[in-house]
């Protein structure tokens, strides 16, 4: 009798548990009355699981284009100049910010939408888009530096150590990350706007940058895994992407004490999108914490899905990683880059190219 | 049948009309728009806007100058390298004496267009690489200690460029030089002259057009090039294609990459007078 009742305290103490779980398991189901229509993303290249499109044209029975770029220059470049008929496009947040000043995004209806409850709060409101009018997290990461174990065996933990080393090292083609490291050596604020700032962080940088053979444009990660750079800065995905693809311990990544960039890439939907209702759908599927989770764990960056987190659908390795999920007190010294308006934008670039062009001097 | 060709003849410009309409529309009225935004100031997101201003031009011939006088060193580099290969090659398929040994030899020249221009680029990445493929012979043989810096230096864009534009200049060259009559050489020899003076004063004057519109055919794309410096040359090695390419990128500076672009089509223009001035001097002669 004893046990018996301890059994059914035992199964009333599980049952919420384990019907939490089939909750969470229910897979995601698509909508009726989007079979055969056509949907087109256009994404990062290397930012997406091999299987999260082709489930998506299964779940709906429609068909997916799919178009890739390297940068948001490029990806804003092209729709500035027109739509050419994408429905998902996934901008930085100060690049979502200009788009919808420039009014090319769409607003999103979250009622369409309902795995909205699934996104980290602190990761919505974000500054470049409080109300979230037009963008919702995609994935989340920092820049940091990615090094060889062998020729830094003791790691990095400073950006003294990458302006210092004796050896070749690739930069980021990302001007205001770049430029924002070095205000933060100057003790300005990394989005600066002011003209002596920015001409005082290009000559930090362009003193420290003796080392520097490349910047790169995204594939830093590449030029460190064929030795031909010690050091690569890169987003952290592609570093840890690089590490996954040989199974070795040859590859580190860290964010140097002093600070560096946090960005959040987010799924908005251009103007003029030949079918916003699919794109909106699309963005919900994204959000379901396990396609979520499937996502993080083949491409390796931070999920903004707590429901995917705390669902355990995402491997511990990648948890528990603070590469991937920094601890708070690394988090405290990132700063994340806003739009700072047509002046200073005009100031950052020449300062930029007078830094390409006297690096190699 | 001549009432005819004298109709033809008064009324023959009519046939030119469609490509004079093309060149207006796609040629003329673009090569304006960009002259005039050259002349505008940078709006939000780098398009042009009023006023207009000179300051583009003053950076051009600023901070650009020194990677303007870069592309053009390099580019005329290429020229050089490409003649010096390019003319003994163009020599050796034109004087071959079985047509099959000709014809192999022109489709191993034409062979590499086969294969796109930047999968071949970045093949050459793997080459020049620290711990590339050269670099590994040459440790390996015990010839160089540490690895050499090939890859990202002006020597990779300058390897990168000879391999891409070297066809450029073989073919017209082999062109002329098929057309050449051995029979001056044996002339020039019966009337006393040595080897070099007969080279100098016969061959090379008149395979002159060919090594002029292969000289052209290298130099002009090479100025402007963009991909071989970003995939091979680094921070050393960047190109004023480089920097105009960047202009236009959404934040970039579209006026000032138009000023660029116009001062790079300047220098193109001047090295075709010249080549249109050598060439009737050479007619002339």
């Amino acid at each position: 009798m004893k046990k018996l009742s301890l059994l059914i305290c035992f199964i009333c103490l599980m049952a919420p548990v384990a019907f939490a779980q089939d909750m969470e398991r229910d897979p995601w189901t698509c909508p009726e009355g989007y079979e055969g229509q056509t949907l087109s993303i256009f994404n990062w290249s290397t930012y997406i699981a091999e299987d999260t499109v082709p489930n998506f044209e299964e779940a709906c029975g429609v068909s997916v284009n799919y178009d890739i770029y390297e940068s948001n220059e490029q990806m804003l470049a092209r729709i500035r100049q027109g739509n050419p008929g994408y429905d998902i496009i996934v901008p930085s947040g100060g690049t979502v910010q200009r788009m919808a000043e420039e009014m090319l995004l769409i607003p999103l209806d979250m009622a369409m939408i309902p795995n909205v409850a699934n996104v980290i709060p602190d990761l919505l409101g974000a500054a470049y888009d409080p109300d979230n009018t037009y963008s919702l997290p995609y994935q989340w990461g920092t820049v940091g530096v990615g090094y060889s174990t062998e020729v830094f065996p003791d790691g990095i933990i400073s950006w003294e150590q990458v302006w210092e080393h004796d050896g070749p090292v690739a930069w980021l083609d990302d001007r205001q990350t770049m430029l924002g490291i070095a205000h933060l050596f100057l003790g300005n604020d990394p989005n600066s706007a002011d003209p002596d700032e920015i001409s005082a962080a290009r000559d930090y940088l362009i003193e420290k940058g003796g080392n520097v053979v490349t910047v790169a444009a995204d594939d830093g990660q590449v030029l460190l895994e064929r030795g031909d750079v010690d050091i690569a800065v890169e987003y952290n995905g592609d570093i840890l992407q690089i590490s996954w693809d040989c199974e070795c311990d040859d590859y580190a990544y860290a964010i140097p004490e002093e600070g560096s960039n946090v960005w959040i890439d987010n799924l908005s939907i251009p103007v003029d999108a030949p079918n916003p209702e699919l794109a909106m759908v699309f963005i919900d599927y994204i959000l379901d914490a396990k396609v979520g989770a499937d996502l993080t764990n083949y491409i390796w960056y931070a999920s903004p899905n707590q429901a995917s987190i705390e669902s355990g659908y995402i491997d511990e390795e990648i948890l528990n990683d603070p590469a991937i999920f920094p601890p708070p007190e690394q988090v405290a010294n990132l700063f994340s880059v806003i739009d700072v308006g047509p002046e200073a934008e005009e100031l950052i670039n020449n300062a930029w190219d007078e830094l390409l062009i006297f690096l190699g001097q | 049948m001549s009432h005819r060709l004298r109709r033809l003849q008064k009324n023959g410009s009519l046939l030119a009309l469609p490509t004079v309409a093309w060149l207006v529309i796609f040629f003329v009225l673009p090569l304006l728009i960009v002259l005039v935004v050259s002349f505008m100031s940078r709006g939000r997101g780098g398009v042009g806007q009023m006023p207009f201003t000179p300051e583009h031009y003053e950076r051009t011939f600023g901070v650009f100058f020194i990677i303007l006088q870069r592309s053009i060193g390099l580019a005329a580099l290429t020229t050089i390298v490409c003649l010096l290969v390019g003319y003994p090659l163009a020599f050796f398929i034109a004087t071959r004496r079985r047509r099959l040994v000709q014809q192999i030899s022109l489709f191993l020249v034409i062979l590499p267009f086969w294969t796109n221009f930047l999968i071949r680029t970045y093949a050459w990445r793997i080459l020049l690489g620290e711990e590339g493929t050269i670099n590994g012979i040459l440790t390996g043989l015990g010839l160089v200690s540490e690895p050499l810096s090939l890859l990202n230096t002006q020597f990779a864009v300058l390897v990168g460029l000879v391999y891409g534009f070297l066809p450029f200049m073989a073919l017209p060259i082999f062109a002329s030089v098929e057309r050449f009559n051995f029979r001056y050489v044996d002339a020039a020899h019966d009337l006393g002259a040595n080897d070099v003076r007969t080279f100098l004063r016969v061959v090379l004057p008149l395979t002159l057009p060919g090594v002029l519109a292969g000289c052209a055919l290298v130099f002009i794309p090479s100025v402007g090039a963009f991909v071989t410096p970003d995939l091979l040359g680094g921070t050393k090695g960047l190109m004023i294609g480089n920097l105009i390419n960047k202009q236009f990128g959404g934040s970039g500076n579209m006026p000032l990459g138009s000023a660029l672009s116009i001062v790079m089509m300047a220098l193109v223009m001047i090295s075709l007078l010249v080549y249109v001035f050598a060439n009737r001097r050479d007619a002339r002669a």
